[in-house]
């Protein structure tokens, strides 16, 4: 199922237009997006350093999670909002994009693994809180949440260029693939 | 006065070799944003601290001592980055308002990171009153916006 149409009419509402064509409006939800990273990844990463016990090994886990957390969450939501709106003005362009995809798919797994750790190791915490290294599944949830965030942040900076766009033919098969272009069959290399 | 070098830069070989490359640019950047991120953390883990909220159970100068080498590694890593986008467009940054309001931001945030905050930082309980911590964490939270805020801004030409 492709999602095309959806993104297309989106283009069209009058909000991401003008989001789109707007001289102050977009550059500053980008830089919202941008500096809201030093919040949420600034501190997850400090949070996943502590979980690998390479960094503030003498502060419980427990107490990093209560006293990081809420701090963590904010940025997160206003990256999202402000993700979303740099969406929602180039809707069309960004769901074609391979940077913005794989991004996506690391977003999710990040969420997955984040999860995960929530409902395993997070578990039983009281075990391992003083540690100043935690167990290795937690150092694992650690190290995959770093390798994720890396990709989504330098797949989210390569949306802005163009390299691999639908509209810039002839591209190898399998940018067309996985970026869902829409490209006659001779087109394609 | 410092255009003579600025248009020197642009002909260094690093400079040219960093233009011509279709991807050069955009690597480098990425880099640059991934230590955004870890500064981001180091620098805000210790002003949240110094404002008394966040890891607010821990000494001040706990706190100080795990952000420095964080905060120390990343700006280097910002430092060199940031020296090679800059050797790929001077004369842009040159007449760019934002590129000079980040280098001033740059400077002082620099250097009162490592002068008084971080005197303050390592002072020891009750040596420094709570609201001279306060003072201290939003100067140089806002020295860093400055930077970063700077920063982003070059990149748009409005």
């Amino acid at each position: 199922m492709s999602l095309l149409p959806f993104v297309q009419w989106l283009a069209n509402t009058p909000g991401s237009t003008a989001l789109h064509e707007s001289v102050y409006a977009y550059p500053l939800v980008e830089s919202a997006h941008v500096l809201t990273l030093c919040i949420f990844l600034g501190l997850a990463v400090m949070f996943d350093l502590r979980l690998l016990g390479i960094t503030l090994t003498t502060v419980p886990m427990s107490q990093l999670k209560q006293r990081l957390g809420p701090w963590m969450t904010a940025g997160f939501i206003v990256m999202v909002i402000t993700g979303a709106m740099l969406f929602y003005a180039i809707p069309v362009r960004s769901y074609q994009s391979v940077w913005f995809r794989t991004k996506a798919v690391a977003l999710v797994l990040a969420g997955l693994n984040a999860f995960v750790f929530h409902r395993t190791i997070d578990r039983r915490i009281e075990e391992w809180d003083r540690d100043p290294v935690p167990p290795r599944a937690a150092r694992r949830a650690g190290a995959r949440s770093l390798v994720l965030w890396t990709v989504i942040v330098v797949c989210g900076r390569m949306i802005a260029y163009n390299w691999f766009d639908c509209d810039k033919q002839p591209q190898p098969r399998i940018v067309n693939a996985l970026a869902g272009c829409v490209v006659p069959p001779e087109e394609g290399r | 006065m410092l255009l003579p070098f600025f248009r020197w830069m642009e002909t260094t070989t690093m400079s040219q070799a960093i233009a011509m490359s279709p991807w050069a640019f955009a690597v480098i950047e990425s880099m640059h944003l991934l230590a955004l991120g870890v500064i981001g953390g180091a620098v805000l883990m210790l002003d949240l601290r110094l404002l008394g909220l966040g890891l607010r159970d821990q000494p001040v100068e706990r706190v100080a001592r795990d952000a420095h080498p964080w905060l120390v590694s990343s700006l280097i890593v910002m430092l060199v980055t940031g020296v090679l986008l800059f050797s790929s467009e001077p004369i842009k940054c040159y007449y760019s308002i934002p590129f000079w309001v980040k280098m001033w931001s740059l400077l002082l945030a620099m250097i009162f990171a490592f002068t008084i905050r971080r005197k303050v930082a390592l002072a020891g309980e009750g040596r420094v009153k709570p609201v001279w911590l306060k003072v201290v964490a939003i100067v140089s939270l806002t020295l860093w916006f400055g930077v970063g805020a700077g920063g982003r801004w070059i990149g748009f030409s409005v």
